[in-house]
């Protein structure tokens, strides 16, 4: 018996699963279950972090429901999952913050938005606030420079410290089947695994979200979700090495590399969430788990306002409405990354880590 | 929906759709009715995984060659010889472009599973198993534009002089109607769930039987064809059966329920007692013979006896083994006499020869002087705790079907080929298994058959 209901029943399935193993195909949960006999609260949560939700083994079970072997893994192991960020939380203070994520998320969210307009209010008169600025420094009118890196910097490294503190006690929790090191080699499979989004395809036809047919739509809009993360983070990145080390200031200009980049990511921030939103909106109701229908609306959300105003901020940075879209384009940035550790983000990360981890054990076993 | 189709096919598994699709793309308008639930459809392709073609060269996913004679031979050896060698030979040829063919239709395949490496050469396996397999065909199907309905019960098959002219139907909804078509392909399966049918041959003990399908498989279309005057084939007590684990359910159990251990320890009856060579041959060669070896004994009930020393050598299954610390706690929980348990095992343990034990051969492990003997793999089980799996018989399926001729074409009881009456899958497997089993052969005779018959349906109703 495990500690909670939901793992206890994830137990009962890969008790099934293991004695049938026709969906080993299908994606690296099956093969990684069948390294093992029993099953820990580690493995079990392993084994609900390598699970990307495809749908495929749902759809392919004979003892999925009706059936009275009510096997249903892709849901099960949702839940799972939903659970496991907060049992691995730090501080453990703050887990709760999963349970109610989506109020969590848009009270922080709205807060931290206030937060900037208010201050640039305060800071500032409405000839400021509401002045045209533009060429070099048009931002930092609003705040200097360093008291946004500093802000932005102490977020940012809040958020990676959660982080690391919540992915060394999962994995420690989630021992390999086999001993053996994660290497770098295991690293570079998962880069690529989790960079191509190798099991969220249904074992190559596509994953399924509303009906029995196969689709790759969800794959798609993730890559436009992550990349156009990846993009905008870039942007960041290049921009702040600009301002430090070539002593230039933003706004740049469109055809600059750091505008290109947050052009192209914030694109993807727009469409990619939308396309995720529209996708969870349509999925059978079979496979979702309800309770973490606010923290994957509120994580999806969060990603498109960033994007959103990043993009309102571009098109609109020379008029008066760049001091209102500025406050609020940081206010979304800011409230991603305090809530990141307590929220759907971390999936990417204990997927990336289990993903190692299951490298880890193929290369240990063969 | 029309009421008048080119080719009509009854049933709803890997058969039904091979010739279905066959047919579709054959030219002719197509209705699937298949009697049971979408959830449940396909019948027993539900729960396959395999199946065993005939290839020249080692494949993607198949680790070496597999000649049309070897499979001849594989055929001849777990039949017996009984089967119709003309038509064995001609399914066995056209199983080696079944490989292409069923990926053509959207199949997937895999190499072969975790704990089933002695099929990796012969048999290939879908990808996600068979409701995978099934989902890829009815896509394919409706994509080709073939009618399909669920819940669609025949009542019955109007023939006249060997011809099909229309089939009754009993809708859930819309009630009884006629649907007429120009050629009837018959692939409902056998009659394994029927269980007052098989009482027929086997008396009460059927009763103890469970059925590793649906509920659904109730024979109610052959038994139509053959009161209708189609040739009967094969012998209605011959059925592919295999030991399952006794707290099993009834109906739809499934592969899971099976048990893979009985070379790692000993089978007795209720009376405590061995009755059969528990070492005679290698898994998978010797797993179908412990249903009907099950059958045979009192309250159709037995137990795999084996200690804690072999736990891991087999698969894990469903449900855990019954422990007890002593052998006589054991016999308690199964409700053996413990006193001749103790005796049994006491007896096969004094019995057992030193050997090298490796359960990938035929190893020298073998017990000397007593009957019946265990001649290979034969170990003491004497480390507690001592543990057993209490098994039935699971019917899979029956073998009593529909005669045909090469084109899949039904004969009729006075010999002469039907004028538009086909029939593939388990409702005429009789033809090639007249006894026993080897993996992944059901659904050979169903995608060989089922293509067949589709094509011949079609080009009858073309004519």
């Amino acid at each position: 018996m495990h500690g909670t209901r939901i793992l206890d029943e994830a137990d009962r399935l890969m008790t099934v699963c293991n004695s049938c193993r026709y969906c080993e195909g299908l994606c690296a949960v099956f093969p990684a279950m069948e390294m093992r006999r029993a099953f820990s609260d580690g493995d079990l949560n392993y084994l609900a972090n390598l699970c990307h939700s495809c749908g495929a083994c749902y759809v392919d079970c004979q003892f999925s429901p009706p059936h009275e072997f009510n096997v249903n893994v892709p849901k099960t192991l949702a839940v799972a999952r939903a659970e496991s960020y907060a049992a691995y939380a730090w501080p453990g203070a703050l887990s709760g913050a999963f349970a109610r994520n989506g109020l969590v998320i848009s009270i922080v969210a709205a807060l931290s938005m206030a937060g900037f307009i208010l201050g640039f209010a305060a800071l500032h008169d409405r000839s400021v606030l509401f002045g045209v600025h533009t060429g070099p420094g048009a931002f930092y009118k609003l705040m200097p420079h360093n008291a946004m890196a500093a802000l932005f910097s102490a977020a940012f490294l809040y958020a990676v410290l959660a982080l690391v503190m919540s992915v060394r006690a999962f994995w420690r929790d989630i021992g390999p089947a086999v001993s053996g090191r994660a290497d770098g080699g295991s690293i570079f499979q998962a880069i690529r695994d989790a960079g191509e989004l190798r099991y969220l395809h249904g074992g190559g036809v596509g994953c399924y979200n509303e009906d029995d047919k196969p689709t790759d739509r969800r794959r798609l809009y993730h890559h436009l979700t992550f990349y156009g993360f990846i993009l905008c983070f870039a942007a960041t990145s290049v921009a702040t090495l600009y301002h430090y080390l070539l002593a230039r200031e933003a706004p740049y200009p469109w055809w600059d590399l750091p505008v290109v980049l947050g052009t192209l990511g914030g694109i993807g921030l727009v469409v990619g969430p939308a396309g995720l939103f529209l996708a969870k909106l349509r999925r059978a109701p079979e496979l979702l788990d309800d309770n973490s229908y606010g923290m994957d609306v509120g994580f999806i959300a969060m990603l498109f306002l960033t994007g959103l105003t990043g993009m309102l901020l571009l098109f609109m940075r020379e008029t008066a409405a760049m001091g209102p879209l500025l406050a609020l384009h940081l206010g979304a940035v800011f409230a991603l990354f305090i809530t990141m550790p307590y929220g759907k983000f971390v999936h990417g990360i204990y997927r990336f880590v289990a993903l190692v981890r299951y490298a880890q054990e193929r290369r240990t076993a063969s | 929906m029309s009421s008048k189709y080119d080719v009509l096919v009854i049933g709803g598994g890997n058969a039904a759709l091979c010739a279905a699709i066959a047919a579709r793309r054959g030219g002719a308008s197509v209705l699937v009715l298949e009697g049971a639930p979408k959830f449940y459809r396909g019948g027993n392709t539900r729960h396959t995984r395999n199946m065993r073609c005939a290839h020249d060269a080692a494949t993607e996913i198949l680790t070496g060659p597999y000649a049309e004679e070897e499979f001849w031979e594989d055929l001849l050896r777990v039949t017996g010889g009984k089967t119709d060698e003309v038509l064995a030979r001609h399914m066995i040829r056209e199983s080696k472009d079944i490989l292409n063919w069923i990926v053509e239709q959207g199949v997937r395949w895999q190499p072969s599973l975790g704990g089933t490496l002695s099929l990796g050469r012969t048999n290939s396996f879908f990808l996600g198993g068979g409701r995978a397999m099934l989902n890829a065909l009815y896509l394919t199907a409706e994509r080709l534009g073939v009618d399909v309905e669920y819940d669609a019960e025949v009542t019955d098959l109007v023939i006249e002089d060997g011809m099909f002219l229309a089939a009754r139907l009993k809708r859930p909804v819309n009630g009884e109607t006629e649907i007429r078509a120009t050629s009837l392909v018959a692939a409902a399966g056998g009659f394994e769930a029927n269980i007052e049918w098989l009482k027929q041959y086997w008396g009460e003990a059927a009763d103890n039987f469970l059925i590793r399908g649906t509920p659904y498989n109730r024979g109610s279309i052959l038994k139509m064809l053959l009161d209708k005057g189609v040739q009967q084939v094969g012998d209605p007590t011959q059925c592919h059966a295999v030991a399952i684990d006794a707290r099993a359910p009834k109906f739809d159990g499934g592969i899971i329920t099976r048990h893979d251990s009985v070379v790692f320890g000993i089978v007795v009856n209720k009376h405590a007692q061995r009755f059969y060579d528990e070492g005679e041959d290698i898994w998978p060669k010797r797993y179908a013979i412990w249903g009907r070896l099950v059958a045979a004994q009192p309250d159709q009930i037995a137990y795999i006896i084996f200690d804690s020393t072999v736990v891991t050598s087999f698969m894990p299954t469903l449900f855990p083994p019954i422990a007890g610390q002593t052998v006589a706690e054991l016999a308690g929980k199964l409700e053996l006499d413990p006193a001749a348990l103790e005796k049994t095992i006491a007896e096969f343990n004094a019995a057992v020869r030193p050997g090298t034990f490796d359960h990938t051969v035929l190893d020298d492990c073998v017990t000397e002087g007593i009957m019946p003997p265990k001649t290979h793999w034969a170990r003491r089980i004497e480390t507690p705790p001592y543990l057993a799996y209490p098994v039935r018989p699971g019917i899979t399926f029956t073998y009593l079907g529909t005669r045909v001729n090469r084109e899949a074409r039904m004969l009729m009881a006075d010999g002469k080929p039907s004028g538009n009456m086909f029939a593939a899958g388990e409702i005429m497997a009789g033809n090639v298994l007249g006894k026993g089993y080897a993996a992944g052969m059901g659904m050979t005779i169903g995608s060989v058959f089922g293509r067949i018959a589709g094509r011949e349906a079609a080009k009858h109703a073309r004519n």
